[in-house]
């Protein structure tokens, strides 16, 4: 099993509901202090975003961010460099968009992941269907794969995907790209959807907005994962300290 | 509809051709794109789905359209140029024979409205307009850039029942229209067709839109049997995403005729680019040294994209075309000229095709040769920025 997977699993095991922020990375210079008050804030693992040209999946918060972000020069080096000076552990997982990795070298961005200690990647724009090379270049790494699910995906397709993803399974609560949304939407259906044929820990994200909604997914899943609503304070200005008590206030949620 | 053919043949299961194209999209739209193949496969070997499409596009679109000889333009290159009329079908391009084959689509799935991504605006209006014969409902994407300057499609598919977006994320043109319309596809995919206007994107597009455009190959080919020409030595058309020059060379693809794609300067994915995944596809996309995707810049907004379509990709890597590219400066020059050689002004995507043309009169192409020229689309959209730029204004 991956080293994700093993995390993962282990804090289910311990009755803990995930919590998994997510930072543009090179968002603002200081954007690893930013990572750090999430974990110290009780996040359970970090998904960081690699912030590419044309985020498909994205709404305007995250496509904001992440112009702003490759303005400031930011790359896949660029920031693994900058997680050096991460001080606190969690699992990091990456997110970005397949040509990314698809330009850096499969094999030497898999490796690159690891060595900054980055445990899996999600790439939203890699369907099952096309995700073989890269799933071959993850696991002589150690870098687990993690698949989204989502309301449309039917229970013959739910199957073939908890056969490959790994970590957990990203279930998207509704049917749009990311932003923050009103309610939790399918969250409930996709999950047992998934539960029907995998045991992987199963996590709710796009639209998770507000400590409530939070709560109200992580009721019917193991954890949530909360992106455009941080990433939108950061946007706005926020620091280090917003941040923690952002974070905080979701952890209180969930416990 | 497809015959066999060697160099254009279909895609592999995976829509694959050689090393390019493929599916890549997110799950949530993973189910649809597998539905659309199933659809289009059905569609496409049903004689009667076949006869409406090919009625259609006789009865609304004007089909076929003709090939006239561009006999003062030839004897001044001292080549013999022909030209397939795409610009005198309705809406004035060659789009009108996509959107007519994929709205008959949508209605097949049941589905009842349709979204497009335009550029220039033709596949917009296209769309605006074979929605509005089938009562779709219609949006379409359009960059704020190219809103401003082609604001009169933007009437135009107003004017049709449309309603236009403007995109206002990235540099606002092509790309970013694309990336608006794959969003909103994701919100509404139930009873949403996403009638995309090239030979790009996810399997099945560009098999599906290059087989809805071989009907201009395969009627050219013929009528320059009929007019004892016969197989021509060279096949030109521009290429943005690649849908006229696609759909023209499956008319000559297994022929000795070289096909020959005219990029613009400024949006050169074959001659600047390298393999990398965008919109859906594996392709050749002009991009930085870490797989950022860069901004491309024409005079023409239907060319304004830092990618190609799939198949010419392919094309290129296996020799069986050729591509070129044309800079700004030439566009205007070619436009004029056969303005005013042949009273047909051209839209300033087919004006690359013209302006290599004659740039390479006598060289490239050998003199004596025989040519045709898909000519794409009308310039009457183009008119107010040419216009523009002639008087030093732009």
């Amino acid at each position: 099993m991956r080293t994700l997977e093993a995390q993962l699993r282990a804090l289910r095991g311990a009755g803990r509901k995930a919590l998994v922020p997510y930072f543009v990375a090179g968002l603002t210079p200081d954007w690893v202090r930013h990572v750090e008050a999430a974990i110290l804030a009780g996040a359970d693992a970090v998904e960081i975003g690699i912030p590419f040209s044309d985020p498909m999946m994205d709404g305007v918060v995250i496509q904001e961010a992440s112009l702003r972000s490759l303005n400031a020069g930011t790359t896949l080096d660029s920031l693994c460099t900058d997680l050096a000076s991460l001080s606190t552990t969690a699992p990091l997982v990456a997110m970005t968009y397949y040509n990314i990795f698809h330009h850096y070298g499969l094999e030497r961005a898999a490796g690159k992941l690891r060595t900054s200690g980055i445990g899996g990647a999600i790439v939203p724009d890699l369907s099952l269907e096309e995700s073989g090379e890269w799933r071959r270049a993850c696991e002589d790494q150690d870098v687990a794969t993690v698949f989204l699910f989502a309301p449309s995906t039917d229970p013959e397709r739910v199957r073939l995907l908890t056969g490959v993803t790994q970590g957990f399974a990203y279930a998207s609560a509704r049917m749009a790209v990311t932003g923050q949304a009103a309610d939790i939407g399918d969250a409930q259906r996709v999950v047992e959807t998934i539960r029907a044929s995998s045991d992987i820990p199963a996590y709710v994200g796009i639209g998770i907005a507000t400590p409530e909604m939070a709560r109200a997914a992580a009721a019917v899943s193991d954890g949530v994962i909360v992106g455009s609503a941080l990433v939108k304070i950061i946007l706005d200005g926020a620091g280090a300290s917003e941040v923690e008590s952002f974070i905080a206030s979701f952890r209180r949620a969930l416990d | 509809m497809t015959e066999d053919s060697t160099f254009m043949s279909s895609p592999d299961e995976r829509g694959r051709f050689g090393n390019f194209g493929g599916r890549f999209v997110p799950e949530a739209l993973m189910p649809a794109c597998l539905e659309l193949e199933v659809a289009f496969r059905d569609a496409w070997a049903d004689p009667l789905f076949i006869e409406e499409y090919e009625r259609v596009l006789r009865d609304f679109a004007g089909r076929p359209t003709p090939v006239t000889p561009l006999d003062r333009l030839s004897e001044r290159l001292g080549i013999r140029v022909f030209a397939k009329r795409e610009d005198l079908a309705h809406t004035g391009s060659h789009k009108i024979n996509n959107v007519i084959g994929q709205t008959l689509l949508t209605r097949r799935m049941g589905k009842h409205r349709v979204i497009a991504e335009t550029g220039a605006g033709q596949h917009g209006v296209a769309t605006a307009t074979a929605a509005a014969r089938l009562g779709l409902s219609c949006t379409v994407f359009m960059g704020e850039v190219d809103t401003q300057r082609q604001s009169l499609n933007v009437f135009r598919m107003e004017l049709l029942g449309a309603t236009v977006v403007p995109v206002l994320s990235g540099s606002r043109t092509l790309k970013d229209a694309v990336n608006e319309a794959m969003r909103e596809w994701v919100t509404c995919v139930d009873d949403t067709h996403y009638c995309l206007g090239s030979v790009m994107g996810p399997h099945p597009f560009p098999w599906m839109v290059r087989e809805m455009q071989s009907i201009i190959g395969r009627e050219a080919s013929r009528q320059l049997n009929d007019l004892g020409v016969g197989t021509p030595d060279l096949v030109v058309a521009c290429v943005g995403g690649g849908s006229n020059a696609a759909g023209v060379f499956a008319g000559f693809a297994d022929s000795t005729a070289r096909l020959v794609g005219i990029e613009a300067a400024g949006g050169s994915a074959v001659g600047k680019g390298s393999p990398g995944v965008l919109h859906g596809m594996k392709s050749l996309l002009m991009q930085d040294e870490f797989g950022q995707i860069e901004e491309a810049h024409s005079i023409s907004a239907g060319l304004d994209y830092p990618g190609i379509g799939p198949e010419h990709a392919h094309l290129a890597e296996s020799g069986r075309a050729e591509y070129y590219a044309i800079g700004d400066e030439d566009v205007i020059d070619a436009l004029k000229l056969l303005s005013e050689l042949e009273g047909i002004i051209p839209a300033l995507e087919t004006a690359h095709a013209v302006a290599w043309i004659v740039k390479e009169a006598g060289t490239l192409i050998p003199l004596g040769s025989t040519v045709l020229l898909n000519l794409s689309g009308r310039g009457d959209k183009d008119v107010a920025q040419v216009r523009a730029i002639l008087r030093g204004e732009a």
